[in-house]
């Protein structure tokens, strides 16, 4: 009797683990994964699903939700296996690989013109490998400063704007400026030091990584490559206005200090703001300034956020269609809201929700014209590079184990030895 | 042999320090998910929450499907302890019991089949599964997660049947009681500990397992409790740290509920009185 009931458990137990079949109405169904992951995102994208199935009857998308934390690995799984979701969330950074293996399906004559038109070309050169474009870079963050409006107010110093932005040299005087008695002028968030710096470096017109005319990329550390490591170094090192303990925490880790008025300002991601704005103590004032301009003004690096279609995709101009409905200018702003980022569009950036100065809307949306493809990411073998070479190097450079010579060194020596083995 | 004063104080002093060690992590991610955003952003973190609240519950349940992930864990986790144990316990008393070259080879393959990374397995599995028709489907998993706890489940149940002593087994026989009453009324009920302690480690394991999960299943309906946790980090590893606290929180409550109710099956040993002192 036990052995039986053991086994009417069992039974139970593997019926209810049987997967469901498919639909047999003959629509056509498109599975869109999405990385949204705060509450009002995923909402805007839930709700924009539901609107695209309410008026395209024939078309059904299902909303699959992904994660940034394992995206890679599991797309790269799903490609291998041929069970890749149809439309895919994913970022400029990220795509290289899958574009070049022939993953993605090139989008180039599947989207309309005025898609095309809308986004500018600086943008579409993220999602751009080889003759190909494989994403649509739809939502992009600058690097901001934020910053203790109050402290900064009181110091009496010059308060940048984007048109009058500061200076690296002017950042590091206002910066050693502001400390003292245990406080530091700015707190570097470095866990991941190399996109920072390379991003940042853009202004300053550090390029790094060199395309020869056989097509062949190689690292040279110049001297506009110096500017923002030497910066972020000597205010750790030398002025000690940079807090040295937070050279290796991520932006989050940051922001008890800065509420706490241990930090004038923190050098961070533009939505980092919708955790600011949750997590800041009453009466706490902050505001949003434009991280400092070199050479090159106020230009930094972006990896835009990205909608890509699978090669295997049956469905290829429908889900183009789909791409194509979900970044209308308005629904490219409800997406760009959820996300606290901003919108690649030129129409969306119009929108006056994105012109407010509440939250450092304004300030953002004032940058937006200069933010450009990030260094190296279409550059085969940047990710080992970046992991092997660079990463522990910045780390070491920026906690004053070494000097900027022998930085220049790793970077260049080691670097160009990891890249020559992508490129023969 | 009488451990020295000091000696015991050292001992008791290092089993706390092991016991803060596990014990911080579980107690910070309590503490976390009775906190308000304000309070996780505070320079001064105290153990106690000052303002406790619930609201992150609310949120995590209001933005994930919780309650159905954790269906689906349970589901795939006793499916796959149950088969785990169906298929080791013969298999481990034919291993233990015969020491043929088969046995010694099979023990063999167990161990290397330990050394295998996950990322080497994946790929073949994931074909092999979808010529099954079996990927998005908690059956398909469930298979992966026997398939996955066997070895260890095999391992460990061997060492127990090999502590069931034979003379047991032989006492029985000579008092008539023939291989399948000896089996069922000797053997099985000193192999209990054992099984339920095999089970249990097949039940933890498929109940946090991610990576298997998060390739396999493919829509939000079939994913597991591991997979919908990580929908609370966002891009460069920034975290709704409130929600996914109080998620996480929830996510352990099962292993920690089923590990008191049966530790004392596991630690007490039912050999006690077996034999005769």
């Amino acid at each position: 009797m036990r052995a039986r009931w053991f086994a009417g458990v069992l039974l139970l137990l593997l019926a209810g683990c049987t997967g469901t079949g498919t639909s047999g109405d003959g629509r056509i169904t498109l599975r869109f994964q999405s990385l949204a992951w705060q509450e009002e995102s995923v909402a805007a994208n839930q709700e924009l699903v539901k609107e695209w199935n309410a008026t395209h009857p024939g078309v059904k998308v299902e909303y699959v939700q992904g994660s940034w934390d394992s995206v890679h690995d599991q797309l790269l799984t799903s490609f291998e296996g041929g069970e890749a979701p149809d439309i895919i969330h994913d970022a400029s950074d990220d795509l290289a690989d899958f574009a070049y293996g022939g993953y993605l399906a090139d989008l180039g004559d599947l989207l309309p013109e005025r898609l095309k038109s809308d986004i500018p070309q600086r943008s579409w050169r993220t999602a751009t490998f080889g003759d190909g474009v494989y994403g649509v870079p739809f939502l992009q963050e600058p690097r901001v400063l934020v910053a203790n409006a109050k402290w900064l107010k009181e110091s009496g110093v010059r308060v940048p704007t984007p048109e009058h932005p500061w200076s690296w040299a002017e950042f590091r005087r206002i910066t050693r400026q502001l400390s003292g008695d245990g406080k530091y002028g700015v707190a570097w968030p470095l866990k991941e030091p190399v996109s920072a710096t390379l991003n940042l470096s853009l202004s300053a017109g550090g390029q790094l990584f060199h395309r020869g005319a056989d097509g062949k990329v190689t690292i040279r550390f110049e001297k506009a490559d110096e500017t923002v490591p030497r910066t972020v170094h000597d205010q750790a090192n030398t002025d000690h206005s940079a807090s040295p303990t937070t050279l290796g925490s991520g932006g989050s880790d940051t922001l008890p200090g800065f509420f706490g008025g241990r930090y004038a300002m923190v050098p961070l991601g533009f939505s980092y703001r919708q955790q600011i704005a949750q997590q800041a103590p009453k009466g706490f004032a902050w505001q949003v300034l434009p991280a400092p301009a070199g050479a090159d003004g106020l230009t930094q690096g972006v990896s835009p956020q990205t909608l890509s279609v699978a090669e295997d995709c049956p469905h290829k101009k429908e889900a183009a269609a789909f791409i194509d409905f979900l970044l209308r200018p308005k629904n490219m702003v409800r997406l760009a809201l959820g996300d606290w980022m901003l919108p690649t569009g030129t129409e969306a950036l119009k929108d006056p929700a994105l012109h407010t100065t509440k939250d450092g809307w304004a300030t953002g949306t004032a940058l937006a014209s200069r933010l450009s493809p990030a260094p190296a990411q279409s550059v085969r073998g940047y990710p080992e590079w970046k992991d092997k070479v660079a990463t522990p190097a910045f780390q070491e450079y920026y906690s004053g184990a070494i000097g900027l010579a022998e930085l220049r060194e790793r970077l260049e020596r080691d670097g160009n030895l990891v890249l020559a083995r992508y490129q023969r | 042999m009488r451990t020295s004063t000091s000696g015991r104080v050292g001992q008791y002093a290092a089993l706390l320090a092991y016991l803060v060690f596990l014990a911080f992590p579980f107690l910070w991610l309590v503490s976390t998910a009775f906190k308000s955003p304000r309070e996780l952003g505070s320079l001064h973190p105290t153990w106690i929450p000052r303002d406790p609240t619930l609201d992150n519950f609310r949120q995590a349940f209001d933005e994930q499907p919780l309650l159905r992930a954790a269906g689906n864990s349970l589901l795939a986790a006793l499916a796959a302890a149950v088969i785990a144990v169906l298929i080791a316990t013969p298999l481990a008393y034919v291993m233990a019991r015969h020491r043929t070259r088969l046995a010694k080879a099979a023990t063999g393959w167990v161990v290397v089949s330990q050394a295998f990374p996950l990322v080497l397995v994946i790929i073949p599995l994931f074909l092999v599964l979808k010529n099954l028709r079996l990927i998005n489907s908690l059956t398909g998993l469930v298979m992966v997660y026997v398939v996955w706890a066997l070895p260890f489940a095999l391992w460990m149940l061997v060492g127990y049947v090999r502590a069931v002593p034979t003379e047991l087994e032989e006492a029985a026989a000579v008092d008539g009681a023939g291989r399948l009453r000896t089996l069922v009324s000797v053997t099985a009920p000193l192999l209990a500990p054992g099984i339920v302690a095999t089970a249990l480690f097949a039940f933890i394991t498929a109940w946090n397992e991610f990576f298997f999960a998060l390739v396999l299943l493919k829509t939000a309906d079939k994913q597991t409790l591991p997979v919908v946790l990580t929908h609370f980090i966002g891009a460069e590893g920034v975290a709704d740290l409130g929600p996914l606290a109080a998620a996480a929180f929830l996510a352990t409550l099962p292993s920690l509920v089923i590990f008191a109710i049966i530790q004392r099956r596991i630690t007490g040993g039912m050999l006690t009185g077996a034999v005769k002192s």
